[in-house]
């Protein structure tokens, strides 16, 4: 039964109310745009549309399709470019032109393309939802088909099948395809979690030294505008140690997406010399794209990112910007008039933060395997202030605090990450890790790194006001070397060979410096003199 | 398309530039409306939100004289479009693309929603060209390049319109030579056959429009212009720049033209969405700047950019006067955080008598690294860049140190910085309205690092 289009504000509309649900998908106006139940009231429903309402009309009809806001599954997603709503901004530009002109759907994946499917199971054999029914070669990764319900298979395949068409068949006559659709705001299914311990390794000195993160961890890179966040979360996704990356460009710049796509391109994966693309999945809503889109693009990468981690893949997946994403949330609110909570966002922002943080994780899958999915985040807080309430609701739910700073991207020093406030709720056990797989003097080199960048800013205070001519020789030297070692340990060019440092080299590397303020302070005690 | 033409004349409320109506039987969003005023005066509208049968415009143009009885609203079934034709160029329009400059209106060629359309991500082409502005603070140190958005932050009072009217007359885009070795070719200057300015004043004073009207004329051509003047209605403020950016994505990407956008204030602008955001009585953020600010403004800055496969690009020089000198206002704020850089000025080497005054240490141009070297500018760039840079932070920060020891209290090699650091302001940077191209920018640089025995190898 057609609906008509009672009221247009922004991204919502209000809808006549009869037999509609709660998060049911819909197709809104003669241009047909995804649209979603949000709210139902006495007399209407309100629906949240995904794209651009410019043009919609009074009366227009609105078609139910039946399910929630869905991705779809199955091979063909690596290396794919997708909008907020998963669609494939390859194929839409092909068939539409440079512009994205609304109102068309595409499915995510490519439905004429043959792959080749390897059962693992047999007709006879009982299944169960979750269990592996074969694999499919996606690259280089095996990619795992699950079961999505239980019986007995009467009928598998066994060489080439498109998406389109079953791969076997159960007792009760249900078909099973290579590709399915999930609900993108459900967190998908796992046996079990556990608590992260093993080192996600980013290849950023800075980070794997000071504040090492784990895998199936959550981190957030606040910082103002200019303060390396993007480039930050580029550089990590270049050279991470996972397997699969899922980056999303929530509410940011079209140019920065084109640049990084050409690099992408180009590179190899360091760990595997691969090609970097992939292993990489990119969600793209730039700013001037629909909001209400923008702000269901995180969790179409969330489930993307699961949907690999439920194949026994650590998965990790970096969003720029979290704070675009809240925003979005924040225009839609207003628009549903909801009452507002602090700056204008709605009082559900902490929760909804919190839940989507805990989707990562490691875990073990339905089929027994150990898959985890990472996040790292970046937050844009107005003026740079941290006191804002994305920034504060992000600080509660986060594993790893790693604060840019506007004065240290002003010197150039990047990235700029301050080496006081940061933090890493996980330093403790990827320390003890890399401790006893890398080198054994790990912990005590991070121990008098520390200590030697805490001992200059002392004595900073007193060289800004007599010169450091003025200092004594122990503290000349001292200066001297946490100089080398914020400019030539910490600091990290991404656009030279250095920008990515693998464990073996950031800790030889540390320890030169160490070694060598040692040695000069040695020396000085044997009488030699600063100079020499 | 509608089959009938509706009259309606069942005002509710009339609120700055909102109007209510009621008993409308069919509307759509973004819809052109024509408001005949009791006085015969004929304004455009667009439908802002659709409750039932009640419709709320807002009018382009002034309300004043509007009346609930005697004011009659058309709708026209259309989104609002910007005719467009390659005849826009060398013309002067005001914020309602009306022709101010005492010639008649062009035939336009077609029409185009202003609001344009997003560019596919995967359809873009990265920004790598040079654009010679002319500056050396900006061509050697803060390189622009086709398709970026650079902003300019100024304070009251700073130059910004002298700078401004630099890059409207000075801009070009140098043809690629094959360069000779070490970088010692060179640029022809070229006509300005397929590179055009866009040039967007907004809420402009009578003094600054003379001013500007004067670069226009000794401009002779070459230039799009479109002018509100701060005594217009405030809605065309809102209308200037999207109008201005229909035409410059024609002449980009369908004529294959070069476009360079200057937009003056961004402020006014702001303020204007501000303006009206308060009489929707909408939830007011930060410093009363509605919450979704910093997608509107996104909607502008992100339509800068170039095309896989298509010639011709969209290069954004915005224009946005921090209050109160204060770069964490809202205004700088979501301007830096959409777009790629920022160009700053300074009060203090204004005072010293340095233009264009730039400030180095917080300008950056991030999209600079693929528009210079061998093949672009010199080979040498990068390194003089990095250089001057370099000494230059190091001569601020001993300025300090300077201040609380005095002169006579730092060692040579000090004092060598501070003077490099004098020498650079007065004479790499500050430049007056002379034009440079880049090959005397990057001498002039490479000779003071010389002359200070910070040479480069
Ligand atoms: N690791 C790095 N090495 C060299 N330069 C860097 C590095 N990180 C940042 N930069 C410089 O800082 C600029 C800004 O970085 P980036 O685009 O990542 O900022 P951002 O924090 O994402 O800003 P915004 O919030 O506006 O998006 C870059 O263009 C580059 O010039
Ligand atoms: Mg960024």
């Amino acid at each position: 039964m057609t609906r008509r289009i009672r009221g247009i504000s922004g991204p919502t509309v209000s809808v006549e109310f009869s037999g509609l649900k709660l998060y049911e998908r819909l197709y809104v106006g003669h241009a047909m745009l995804t649209g979603e139940v949000v709210r139902l009231d006495r007399d209407r429903a309100v629906v949240q549309v995904y794209e651009d309402t410019k043009g919609l009309g009074i009366d227009e009809p609105v078609n139910i399709v039946g399910m929630p806001l869905t991705v779809r599954l199955g091979p063909g997603l690596l290396a794919g470019m997708f909008d907020g709503l998963q669609r494939p901004l390859k194929r839409l530009r092909e068939d539409m032109g440079p512009f994205i002109i609304r109102g068309k759907q595409m499915y995510a994946l490519d439905h004429m393309k043959r792959w080749r499917f390897s059962p693992l199971k047999r007709k006879g054999d009982d299944v169960r939802t979750g269990d592996i029914l074969g694999y499919v070669e996606e690259g280089a990764f095996k990619h795992l088909i699950t079961c999505n319900c239980d019986g007995r298979i009467v009928w598998i395949t066994d060489g080439e099948f498109s998406l389109g068409e079953p791969i076997g068949k159960l007792e009760d006559g249900k078909e099973i395809f290579g590709c399915h659709e999930w609900p993108v705001r459900m967190s998908r299914p796992y046996k079990r979690k556990f608590p992260p311990s093993e080192p996600l390794v980013t290849g950023q000195r800075c980070i794997d030294f000071l504040f090492p993160i784990a895998r199936g961890g959550t981190v957030i890179l606040p910082g103002g505008f200019g303060t390396g966040k993007t480039i930050l979360e580029q550089a990590i996704a270049k050279s991470a140690d996972v397997d699969i990356v899922v980056y999303v460009g929530c509410g940011e710049r079209g140019n920065e997406m084109a640049d990084l796509i050409d690099e992408f391109a180009t590179l190899s994966d360091p760990w595997t010399g691969r090609g970097l693309m992939e292993r990489t999945i990119l969600v793209v809503n730039t700013s001037n794209m629909p909001v209400a889109a923008r702000e269901a693009s995180i969790y179409t990468a969330a489930t993307m990112a699961e949907y690999y981690r439920d194949m026994g893949y650590h998965v990790l997946l970096l969003a720029d910007s979290l704070s675009r994403w809240a925003e979005a949330l924040r225009e839609i609110s207003s628009s549903l008039e909801e009452m507002p909570g602090e700056e204008g966002y709605p009082t559900y922002l902490a929760s909804r933060l919190s839940g989507f943080f805990e989707r990562a994780g490691v875990v073990e899958t339905l089929s027994g395997r150990i898959g985890s999915l990472s996040m790292v985040l970046s937050v844009s807080p107005p003026g740079g202030d941290f006191t804002e309430p994305v920034t504060q609701a992000c600080l509660r739910a986060a594993g790893a605090f790693l604060m840019l700073d506007t004065s240290l991207a002003h010197r150039r020093h990047f990235p700029a990450i301050n080496y006081f406030q940061s933090y890493s709720l996980y330093e403790k056990d990827i320390v003890r890790h890399f401790n006893e797989q890398i080198s054994s003097e790990w912990a005590g080199l991070m121990q008098r790194c520390r200590e030697l960048l805490q001992a200059e800013e002392r004595l900073r205070e007193v060289a800004e006001i007599i010169g450091v001519e003025g200092l004594q020789d122990a503290d000349m030297i001292l200066m001297k070397v946490a100089e080398m070692i914020r400019i030539e340990f910490l600091c990290q060019n991404a656009y030279a060979e250095d920008a990515f440092s693998p464990p073996e080299k950031t800790v030889s590397k540390i320890r030169e410096v160490v070694e060598f303020y040692d040695s000069s302070i040695s020396r000085l005690r044997e009488g030699v003199s600063r100079n020499q | 398309m509608r089959l009938s033409e509706h009259i309606y004349s069942t005002i509710t409320s009339i609120r700055g530039p909102l109007l209510f109506i009621d008993e409308v039987f069919t509307a759509r969003i973004g819809e052109v409306v024509r408001v005949h005023s009791p006085d015969g005066r004929i304004m455009d509208g667009e439908v802002l939100k659709i409750d039932a049968k009640t419709v709320l415009i807002q009018v382009y143009g002034e309300t004043r004289g509007l009346d609930i009885e005697n004011t009659s609203i058309v709708f026209a079934d259309t989104v609002k479009k910007a005719p467009l034709s390659t005849d826009i160029i060398g013309r002067i329009f005001n914020g309602s693309f009306a022709p101010i400059d005492g010639l008649p209106m062009f035939i336009p060629e077609k029409w185009s929603p202003i609001t344009g359309f997003p560019i596919n991500p995967s359809a873009r082409a990265r920004p790598e060209e040079f654009i010679e502005t002319g500056f050396s603070v900006i061509d050697g140190l803060n390189t622009l390049v086709k398709g970026q958005k650079l902003p300019i932050f100024s304070c009251a009072g700073l130059p910004s319109k002298e700078v401004a009217a630099g890059m409207l007359k000075n801009a070009i885009i140098p043809p690629v030579l094959p360069l000779a070795k070490g970088g010692e070719g060179g640029f022809v200057n070229r006509g300005k056959g397929d590179f055009v300015v866009v040039f967007v004043a907004i809420g402009l004073t009578y003094h600054e429009y003379s001013f500007y009207m004067n670069i226009l004329g000794e401009m002779k051509g070459g230039f799009v212009a479109f002018v509100n003047m701060a005594d217009e209605p405030v809605m065309e403020r809102l209308l200037a720049p999207r109008f201005a950016l229909a035409s410059a994505e024609y002449l980009a990407f369908e004529k294959g033209m070069d476009v360079l956008v200057v937009i003056t204030d961004m402020t006014n602008y702001c303020d204007a969405l501000r303006e009206v955001s308060t009489a929707r009585e909408e939830l007011p953020g930060r410093r009363g700047y509605p919450g979704y600010m910093y997608s509107d403004l996104a909607s502008i800055y992100e339509r800068a950019g170039r095309i896989k496969g298509i010639p011709g690009s969209v290069t954004m020089l915005p224009i946005v006067t921090m209050p109160e000198d204060d770069i964490t206002h809202p205004i700088p704020d979501l301007t830096g955080y959409i777009t790629e850089g920022q160009i700053v000025l300074n009060r203090e080497l204004h005072q010293k008598g340095i233009f264009p005054p730039v400030d180095v240490l917080p300008s950056l141009s991030r999209l600079m690294q693929r528009g210079i070297g061998e093949g672009h500018t010199r080979g040498d760039h990068r390194k003089i860049a990095n250089d001057l840079y370099k000494y230059y932070a190091k001569g601020r920060d001993l300025r300090r140190l300077e201040a609380i020891v005095g002169r006579d209290g730092m060692t040579d090699s000090d004092r060598q910085m501070l003077d490099f650091a004098d020498a650079f302001e007065r004479e790499f940077v500050n430049q007056r309205m002379e034009r440079r191209d880049v090959n005397e920018t990057l001498d002039i640089g490479l000779n003071i690092l010389k002359r200070f025995s910070l040479e480069v190898r």
